[in-house]
């Protein structure tokens, strides 16, 4: 049978984070579900539309004590989209899926509704007792980098999805570095660079001299062969715009 | 103590076991004690390059298995009193080493010797990272051709994490051995100059060995080259790469360029 490409573009995949809260049980369960269902009756539908997923890191439990505190949770109207620290072996295709690699971010804050006595608040999150007064707690994310002081050799890859890479060095033919940010090279790049891997068009990879074997810019990718052949060796600016990687020498 | 060297490259075939033996015997020459370790277990070469092949009986993986004591393992070389090989097994494969048995053996190496030098299989498995494992120093084998340089650039990258003093924070002193180097060829442009490679490379540069045939005679005749023709252009090389190893500070010189220099010398005094 013969195949029909009817489309040539590949498919974009990309990696992408998103909040969501993080449940850590411990022993025994039915006091922490005691717990739970304390907090549920102060603020009714926190659980309600969040992606909540379930640490079991910290607890020794079988395969069927996780399937059963999963269902208590499910009849508690709290969906887990994935579970953390669990044991393949505890883990069936049912269960929600695996997840790992979490970072951590601030206390998720779960706002009462009428305000209770002080010694109830130390539940599983931190209870603001005066919700009205509160305004909107104020996210501001902490621009994140990551240095390295020396070359990245070849066959090491270094990721980092939080935000900016800055390498004093070189990255050699066949090592790889992916940030969530840009990416600075004080040095020549010859292997590849992709900035902007979760998302995030503005991203801009600077290197001193480029020998690069493919470079990329949220998910768009330029192979050595498709470069401009007057880049190589000059200190470039690799930018996107729009769907293309635009390219500026330096200096 | 001893110091341990690992000679390694990650590519095969550009003069690891060579240059093993070459630098063992220049520093067995400055009368310091030296062990030669094979470990390319199932290919070892070392001994046919020492000159030893005929005098094997028990090799590094029975003392790793404890079949036999160090002391019974280690062969003296017969021109030099101050040199001796650890040979690898022929028979057995790279499984046969441990982690802890490597471990005690290199330690009981460094009590009786001023110098320990491996000689690490090509690759980046087991073989070769058990030999880089316990090192001090590592001397980085390259070719000036780009397979090799790349190579060479993986294992520098897996002597900074892979090694013991890595993991306990500390740094590897690491050194680039360039050799078949031929300064004819790179000035046309046929092989990587000496800084295309270091640029690359970004390590200290421990000597330039020449290509020369003097290197392949000496390996047939089962002798290291700073043995048997000491006053060659490579045993020169080695010989100063031997003494910058043990902490002299000599500065390098590019073969091929210092001949450049008495060239022109003799050709003026000729006209």
């Amino acid at each position: 049978m013969t195949k029909v490409l009817t489309d040539a573009r590949s498919i974009r995949i990309k990696g992408r984070s998103f909040l969501a809260v993080v449940l850590s049980p411990d022993l025994p369960l039915d006091q922490w579900l005691e717990r739970l269902d304390d907090l549920a009756a102060r603020s009714a539908g926190f659980f309600l539309d969040r992606p909540v997923v379930l640490d079991v890191s910290e607890l020794s439990i079988k395969k069927a004590e996780l399937k059963q505190l999963i269902d208590d949770l499910a009849a508690r109207k709290v969906r887990i989209m994935g579970i953390e620290g669990a044991r393949p072996s505890q883990l069936t295709p049912e269960m929600p899926p695996a997840m790992k690699g979490g970072k951590p971010a601030s206390d998720v804050e779960v706002t009462a509704q009428e305000p209770e006595t002080e010694a109830e608040a130390d539940v599983a999150a931190t209870v603001s007792p005066a919700p009205q007064r509160q305004e909107a707690p104020q996210v501001r994310a902490i621009p994140q980098s990551l240095t390295i002081d020396e070359p990245v050799r070849s066959g090491q890859s270094i990721i980092f999805p939080e935000g900016d890479i800055t390498i004093v060095g070189s990255v050699a033919s066949g090592a790889e570095v992916i940030a969530g940010g840009s990416i600075h090279i004080y040095g020549t790049l010859r292997g590849r660079a992709m900035a902007g891997s979760i998302g995030n068009s503005n991203a801009r990879i600077f290197c001193r001299r480029l020998e690069a074997e493919l470079i990329a810019i949220d998910g768009i990718y330029k192979m050595a062969e498709d470069m401009d052949s007057s880049l190589r060796g000059h200190a470039v600016q690799l930018s996107l715009e729009g769907e293309t990687i635009m390219a500026d020498v330096l200096f | 103590m001893g110091k341990v060297i690992v000679v390694t490259s990650g590519k095969g075939g550009v003069g690891k076991t060579t240059s093993t033996a070459a630098l063992g015997a220049a520093l067995a020459q400055r009368n310091e004690k030296v062990a030669v370790v094979d470990f390319d277990v199932g290919l070892r070469n070392l001994d046919l390059v020492m000159g030893a092949e005929r005098r094997v009986v028990y090799d590094l993986v029975n003392v790793i298995n404890g079949d036999a004591k160090l002391p019974q393992a280690l062969i003296r070389d017969k021109r030099l009193d101050t040199l001796f090989l650890l040979p690898a097994s022929q028979t057995r494969d790279k499984d046969a080493l441990t982690e802890e048995g490597v471990e005690r053996v290199i330690g009981e190496l460094k009590k009786y010797f001023d110098w320990v030098i491996c000689d690490s299989p090509a690759g980046i498995e087991k073989g070769a990272t058990l030999a880089m494992r316990h090192a001090d120093v590592a001397v980085v084998v390259t070719n000036p051709e780009v397979s090799s340089v790349r190579d060479s650039d993986r294992i520098i990258g897996m002597l900074d994490s892979k090694t013991l003093k890595a993991e306990n924070g500390e740094r590897m002193e690491k050194h680039l051995l360039l050799t078949r180097y031929d300064s004819v060829r790179a000035e046309r442009g046929d092989m990587l100059k000496v800084d295309d490679v270091l640029e690359i490379l970004s390590i200290p540069l421990l000597g330039i060995i020449p290509e020369s045939t003097d290197v392949l005679k000496a390996s047939n005749l089962g002798a290291p080259v700073t043995l048997s023709d000491a006053r060659s252009a490579p045993a020169q090389a080695y010989f100063e790469a031997a003494r910058r190893l043990a902490g002299e500070i000599v500065p390098v010189t590019v073969p091929g360029e210092k001949r450049g220099i008495f060239g022109k010398l003799f050709g003026r005094k000729a006209a």
